[in-house]
Formats: structure tokens, sequence, C-alpha cells
């Protein structure tokens, strides 16, 4: 047990409790605090991995961006006391049953399928291989799905301001 | 150093966390609470790609590369998500999955 292996047996831990709290509790506002603890340890669990362009996207865009966004809807829909009803039995036996033989079969696949690990090569996760592939051309550029994701990101701006816009009323 | 984790064991955990929004997924019926089951979803498959990537092709970055467009998709999903959940409340008052059965405009 090393230093690095204990901090990523506590960052599960805090995943995955944080994470069973944000789908089981009562309340909505706390449901999405604990969304946000999830997020963080994600975005911890990158660092440690040793991404740390796509960790620091990660904080950005997930926890200063769409859990905000959550909040904000929850603000506006809901009472800040507002407590969720309970699911009925049936329906909460019949999907845990489901998601454990879900997962059931995928770790079963995953614990006995031999990975070919790879051996320790330099880590190329810099902003300079980053900058230079995702705009490459040639072998393994990623331009294209960059200008499609920059359409996307057009297109649901747009689709927002349609959506949530106010309708003018009527004169009656 | 991070080879001392086996790459089973962030497998492991990614699994768990997809299956426990899934199971968010079924089992709420505010749809708030589903976009958040979503967002776990979508996280869990981060993780896995992320830990192919170190581990099985540490001189690629497609994986981090994916990753960074599932952020973006999952981003531009929730901003039309909640826009869309705004204008059910404005017109039917409610954002309960039984209650919203009608597209109409």
């Amino acid at each position: 047990m090393n230093n690095e292996s204990i901090i990523f047996y506590i960052l599960s831990a805090v995943l995955l409790v944080s994470g069973v709290l944000a789908v089981t509790g009562r309340r909505i506002l706390r449901a999405a605090v604990f969304l946000l603890f999830a997020l963080s340890s994600i975005a911890a669990l990158y660092f440690l991995l040793g991404f740390f362009f796509l960790a620091a996207v990660q904080i950005i865009v997930y926890i200063g961006g769409i859990v905000v966004l959550i909040i904000f809807s929850i603000l506006l829909t809901h009472h800040i006391e507002h407590r969720l009803k309970k699911p009925s039995l049936n329906k909460m036996l019949m999907s845990a049953l489901g998601t454990m033989v879900g997962a059931g079969a995928c770790l079963l696949t995953i614990w006995n399928h031999p990975f070919p690990e790879a051996s320790n090569v330099e880590p190329i996760t810099t902003m300079d291989n980053i900058g230079t592939k995702m705009l490459g051309f040639g072998e393994g550029g990623y331009v294209l799905p960059f200008e499609l994701i920059s359409v996307l990101l057009l297109t649901a701006m747009i689709a927002v301001i349609v959506i949530a816009k106010r309708k003018e009323n009527l004169p009656s | 150093m991070i080879e001392a984790i086996p790459l089973t064991h962030w497998l492991t955990l990614s699994t768990l966390l997809f299956f426990i929004g899934v199971y968010g997924f079924l089992t709420r019926s505010n749809l708030i609470t589903i976009l958040i089951s979503i967002e776990l979803i979508l996280n869990a498959v981060n993780i896995n790609l992320l830990a192919f990537n170190k581990y099985l092709y540490p001189e690629a970055l497609e994986g981090h590369f994916f990753s960074l467009f599932v952020i973006a998709v999952a981003a531009s999903e929730a901003a039309v998500a909640v826009a869309i959940f705004i204008n059910l409340y404005r017109n039917i008052n409610t954002v309960e999955v039984e209650e919203v059965n009608k597209m109409k405009y």
C-alpha cells in the first residue's frame, strides 16, 4: 500500500457513497450537492491518473457549470425544502435486481479478462501534445470532431434561447 | 506510483458508478434527479476511457479526447434539458415524470 493506492481507495469510497446518496436522497437540493461531491472526487481521480488538463476541464465545466445550472433549475422549480416522494417498493426492488445483474455481468467480465498492460512510457499529456493532436489534420488528428463539437455547442445555445424565451402575450 | 493500482480496480469503480446512475435513472420520478443520474453515468464512462488510455495505450491521447467530447456533449445536453424543464414548469407547473405526457407547443 503506497500513497497513491490509499488516496485512490479513499476517493473511490467518497465517490461511491456520494453517488449513492445523490440517487437515493429524499431532499432534492442535497442530491445536487452530493452530485457536486461525486464530481469533485472524479476530478481528483483525473489528477491522480495524470490527466491535468482534463481534471481542470472537469472542474470548470461540471462543477462550475452543470452543477450550478442544476441547482438553479431546482431553485426555480421547487421549494428549497422539497422532499421527493418515495418510489414504490416494487419499483425499487426490480431496479436493484436489474442493476445488480448488469453490474455482476460486467464485473465478472472485467475480472476474468487479461488486460495487456503497457510498459511504463513517458506521459504525453502535456498541453503542447494535446493542442497539436486536437487541431491536427494528419494521422490521429482530431480537427473534424473538434469542429463538429463547436457546431453542436452553437446549436445547443440557439436551441436553449429559443426554448426558454418567454413568449409575447398576444393581445386579447 | 500509479501502477500499484491495478486496472481492474478502476474498471470496477466505473462499473459500480455506472450502475448507481442506472439505478437512479430507473427509480427517480423527477426530471431534475433523472438528469443528475445521467451525469453520473456519463462520468463513469469518462473514468473508464481515461483508465484504458493510461494503462493500455499511454502513448496515445484517444481516451483523453473522447472524454473531452463527452464532457462537451454532456454540457450542451444539460443546458437544453434545463431549458426544457423551465419551460415545462412555466406551462404545466410541475417537473414530475408522471405529469409530463404532452409536448404540445
